[in-house]
């Protein structure tokens, strides 16, 4: 606000407050996709993803924004997914990773964050 | 767990701490920004505890923020603070007392150094006979400014002519406390109550009288941290820091903060001002901030001296609803006089934070 006087800002808070994120979408992809409460967040699928060899997405970042509720920058993660299914072969879980990003497209858009 | 058992573990939360004959090390900042703190401890150790605290001009800064800041090597500075010792060793003393947090910490971090690496402290003695000519021995007792008020703390409120309550209530004040990292974090066995429980500022606020607020964000770093004010497009992060503790700490209404290091009173202080001047953000009672102070200030207070005398008429936040809550009489007429009683003018006015007390 005040900037231009003072040279800097206040830097926003970038704390992850557990107690007050917004955890709907993750209970829904629970619902969805039971096999999601399987993962160990190895990162297996993120090491094998093709799209992630051409652009910056990471399925265990994903894991992790959904986890901490972090709907705006979960959304525009799972945009660059090719759901190819590689990931799905490659978890040893068996997590059905494929069905995970298309059940948090199906949350965004029943919770209305996004069409799919 | 009983009692017993409490009080067997707390005892390596202890440190020693010596009773008498003090080699006296300033800190560079303090004396600006918050001056008469540094005159408050040598007043109240040699006049009120009739204690031997010895200072020598010659001292020099440790170096310390240079050397956080990456433009002192260490070999440097371990060469610098051997000179000290030397000063130390000359006028005949063995225990070292550092009045800054930050000075604590780097002569904890040569300390340990040398006694792993005894090779190391030869090379301090090589360097230090080279470049003056002077031989040391190393400190026999390292505190604290702090821990020395915190072991004559009884004594101090027993001469006292104030204790921290409200003076019309009867109810002890809320005083939220703030441990410098450098104090405790980095050396835990070096801090009374070491780096889980440091105590050393409870131990008074709870001896003079004062409750303590334990608030979600109380460990939190004051947003002193060199690298973030040093460098002007880093001092966000370093507001940043301080607001997420006065945010924590707001909901409990504190009356006070109490500090042990040079950079958390200034932060917290300056900061108040510089957020409300930003967001028109006020943290205290009626548009007021939450008067911040060191230790010896509050020891001041707790003793009768005069608020004025102190320095705290300095402080961006101003102490008067404080001293109002204890009932510590004061003159604003005085506020801006100097020691020779010449008005020095009054300060600008912060547009949101009250700075004179309303009448």
């Amino acid at each position: 606000m005040k900037k231009d006087k003072w040279g800097y800002g206040i830097h926003p808070d970038r704390q992850i407050d557990l107690d007050n994120a917004n955890l709907s979408l993750l209970e829904l992809v629970r619902q969805s996709e039971p096999s999601y409460n399987l993962c160990i967040a190895c990162g297996s699928c993120a090491a094998t993803c093709t799209a992630g060899n051409l652009t910056t997405i990471s399925l265990r970042r994903i894991n992790i924004y959904l986890q901490r509720g972090m709907i705006k920058e979960l959304r525009e993660e799972i945009r660059r997914c090719m759901l190819c299914g590689k990931c799905y072969l490659a978890c040893p879980r068996g997590v059905n990773t494929r069905h995970v990003i298309i059940a948090i497209h199906e949350a965004l858009k029943a919770t209305g964050y996004e069409e799919l | 767990m009983k009692k017993e058992g409490k009080e067997y573990i707390w005892k390596d939360y202890q440190k020693e701490i010596a009773e008498d004959k003090y080699f006296y090390v300033r800190s560079c900042v303090r004396q600006n920004f918050f001056p008469g703190s540094e005159w408050a401890f040598q007043k109240i150790l040699r006049e009120e505890l009739k204690k031997d605290l010895f200072e020598n001009a010659a001292h020099t800064s440790c170096t310390g923020i240079g050397y956080h800041t990456e433009i002192v090597p260490f070999e440097t500075m371990m060469t610098v603070v051997a000179r000290q010792f030397a000063l130390m060793t000359e006028a005949g003393y063995e225990h070292f007392v550092s009045s800054c947090i930050t000075s604590f910490g780097i002569y904890s971090e040569i300390l340990e150094t040398w006694e792993h690496f005894p090779e190391t402290e030869a090379r301090a003695h090589q360097y230090l006979k080279e470049a003056t000519g002077r031989d040391f021995i190393k400190p026999k007792n390292l505190a604290h400014t702090g821990d020395i008020i915190y072991k004559f703390r009884k004594e101090i409120v027993a001469k006292g002519k104030y204790r921290l309550v409200h003076h019309q209530t009867g109810e002890p004040l809320k005083i939220v406390e703030h441990i410098g990292c450098h104090y405790s974090k980095m050396f835990p066995h070096r801090g009374i109550g070491g780096a889980e429980y440091p105590y050393v500022l409870v131990g008074m606020i709870e001896d003079w009288g004062g409750k303590v607020v334990d608030y979600p964000e109380r460990r939190h770093c004051c947003g002193f941290g060199f690298r973030q004010y040093i460098v002007r497009a880093n001092r966000g992060y370093s507001i940043a820091c301080s607001r997420k503790k006065f945010e924590s700490m707001e909901p409990y209404h504190p009356d006070a903060i109490l500090t042990n290091c040079p950079g958390c009173p200034m932060f917290l202080d300056r900061w108040q001002y510089a957020i409300s001047e930003m967001e028109g953000k006020t943290y205290g009672e009626n548009g007021h901030g939450i008067p911040v102070l060191t230790y010896e200030e509050l020891a001041g207070l707790v003793l009768g001296y005069d608020p004025w005398d102190l320095g705290l008429q300095v402080h961006q936040v101003p102490v008067e609803p404080l001293l109002d809550k204890i009932g510590i009489p004061y003159d604003p007429s005085k506020k801006f006089l100097g020691k020779d009683g010449r008005d020095l003018g009054r300060p600008e006015a912060p547009h949101f934070l009250k700075f004179y007390k309303e009448s």
